[in-house]
């Protein structure tokens, strides 16, 4: 039989099933049909995932602080990991942009968390990519959900990963918060929030001085401030090192896209702050009323 | 029982070019072209959504001309080697090498063992830390790779592009210069009125920036270069 008369040959045939092929042809397309790479990787490469049983022995991440302001959003981590009484690492960063109009900051096991935004990155670029066109803000928060309800078995073996999600919400015009649960529970925060170890004492220190109208200057100085309040109280979370000269990640994200604080710009502002705590340890006074 | 014709294996060959090459030339024209800080991709493509050009990874873009529906899977296909890749391993050992090898790969296998060949011309760009590191690779619709240097012309009139770059291309063009040029030869090879902002799709590779590299210009953008 001649070849012409044969039925043409599907895609999926053609691209051939290989996952990396290093000589070979393209990832077969068919795998999925969406644009969603997590679901691609699951589908042809899950030894890619976040796995494996680390309780015990793996590092964990401690306090995350997320504040809007006028014209955006500020996301700020400590960065300490800690594995038990021993500090694991002093200069973890665990404020992470998402992509350019996001930011997702980390609490939990380090390396399992670590994993996870890598592959909320890619995830994103993914989509953007394949489409032409950005997730929106709920779409892209609805996603983490999806990539953090994949760890819960982990998380029930003591792996958990408690992410907060920041973007600049580019119809609303405004910065928003969104926080997780373990089981992919997504909860949208207003004004404030915090995660991790510390986040109880950073949230109260939030609770006294946020409000609506900060600007990005003065709420660099309050996380600045709710990071203090959570290192002070909570071992695993490390306040600012002025010997190593190590200071939280600020992250903030607004019209503009993402951008972090580099040390020059943080380094006054850290001064300010530990010097106001030399005169006053608990930090600034709020007035009653 | 009927016997099938037989034909013989040079004129089955020689069927498919021709029919992938009349497919191919009956689109509009793509060009790709070094400029000094990077990779220019010009299209004459009037729609704002239906791309032929797209941004593959950091420093990889792509460009093609012919059927759609057929480009668009490959360009797919390339997301997911290039994302898979970089995170299997890391995001500097994506190369515009290897995805040309898998475009190749495909395209040389669909030639030979399907009916229809894809009826598709691709461009695969990687720009790099200086002008001589850029990579520019044309891949055919019987899966062979060119390595080129400077520009490519594919399409409709893809000679005459081609003739009329050889021109005017010459390296350490500006942005401005470089897509002056581009636009200049694919009009000239429509005998057509000059091409507007509007009926143009054009992205760069910017070798300056950090990270994601590929930046489309806006028709405003295009605009102010071509004047």
């Amino acid at each position: 039989m001649s070849s012409l008369n044969r039925a043409p040959a599907s895609p999926a045939v053609l691209f051939g099933d290989s996952v990396l092929p290093t000589a070979g042809g393209l990832p077969n397309p068919g795998a999925t049909n969406g644009s969603s790479f997590a679901d691609y990787v699951t589908a042809t490469a899950p030894s890619l995932l976040p796995q494996g049983n680390f309780e015990g022995i793996a590092p964990h991440g401690t306090t995350i602080v997320a504040v809007t302001y006028a014209g955006g959003v500020l996301v700020a981590g400590d960065r300490r990991a800690t594995m038990g009484n021993i500090v694991a690492q002093r200069d973890i960063e665990k404020v992470l942009p998402a992509d350019e109009h996001s930011a997702i900051g980390i609490a939990g096991t380090a390396g399992v968390a670590l994993e996870l935004v890598r592959l909320f990155q890619v995830e994103l670029e993914h989509y953007e990519k394949i489409e032409g066109a950005e997730l929106s803000v709920e779409g892209k928060a609805n996603r983490l959900s999806v990539l953090l309800r994949g760890n819960l078995g982990l998380a029930l073996q003591g792996l958990a990963v408690v992410p907060l999600f920041a973007a600049y919400d580019p119809i609303a015009h405004k910065g928003r918060v969104f926080s997780y649960d373990v089981t992919g529970g997504r909860y949208e925060e207003h004004d404030h929030y915090a995660v991790g170890s510390g986040s109880i004492f950073a949230r109260g220190a939030l609770k006294k001085l946020h409000r609506p109208t900060l600007d990005e200057a003065a709420a660099v100085r309050v996380v600045i401030e709710a990071l203090y309040d959570a290192a002070d109280d909570d071992s695993a979370t490390g306040g600012p090192d002025m010997a190593r000269r190590i200071y939280p990640v600020v992250a903030v994200v607004d019209a503009g896209g993402y951008r972090r604080y580099g040390d020059t710009q943080l380094t006054p502002i850290v001064e300010t702050v530990v010097n106001a705590r030399l005169q006053r340890p608990d930090g600034p006074m709020v007035e009653l009323s | 029982m009927s016997v099938p014709f037989y034909v013989s294996p040079e004129q089955l060959i020689k069927d498919k070019a021709d029919y992938a090459r009349k497919g191919i030339a009956r689109g509009r024209g793509v060009v790709v072209l070094q400029f000094d800080s990077g990779i220019l991709f010009v299209a004459e493509n009037p729609s704002r959504a239906l791309h032929k050009v797209s941004e593959i990874y950091d420093r990889i873009g792509f460009a093609a001309v012919g059927k759609y529906n057929e480009f668009e899977n490959l360009r797919v296909a390339g997301i997911r080697f290039a994302d898979m890749r970089g995170y299997a391993y890391d995001r500097s050992d994506v190369t515009a090498r290897s995805l040309a090898n898998a475009y190749a790969q495909t395209l040389g296998t669909v030639f030979t063992d399907s009916p229809k060949p894809l009826e598709v011309e691709l461009v695969v760009a990687e720009v790099g830390v200086t002008a001589d590191g850029d990579q520019l690779y044309r891949l055919t619709f019987d899966g062979s790779v060119a390595d080129e240097r400077g520009y490519v012309a594919m399409g409709g009139n893809a000679e005459q592009v081609s003739a009329a770059l050889e021109e005017s291309w010459h390296g350490g063009l500006t942005l401005s210069q470089a897509l002056q040029a581009a636009v200049a030869a694919l009009t000239a090879a429509d005998g057509a009125a000059a091409l507007t902002s509007e009926q143009l799709e054009v992205a760069i590779l910017d070798r300056d920036r950090a990270g994601r590299r590929f930046r489309r210009l806006t028709t405003e953008r295009v605009q102010d270069l071509l004047a």
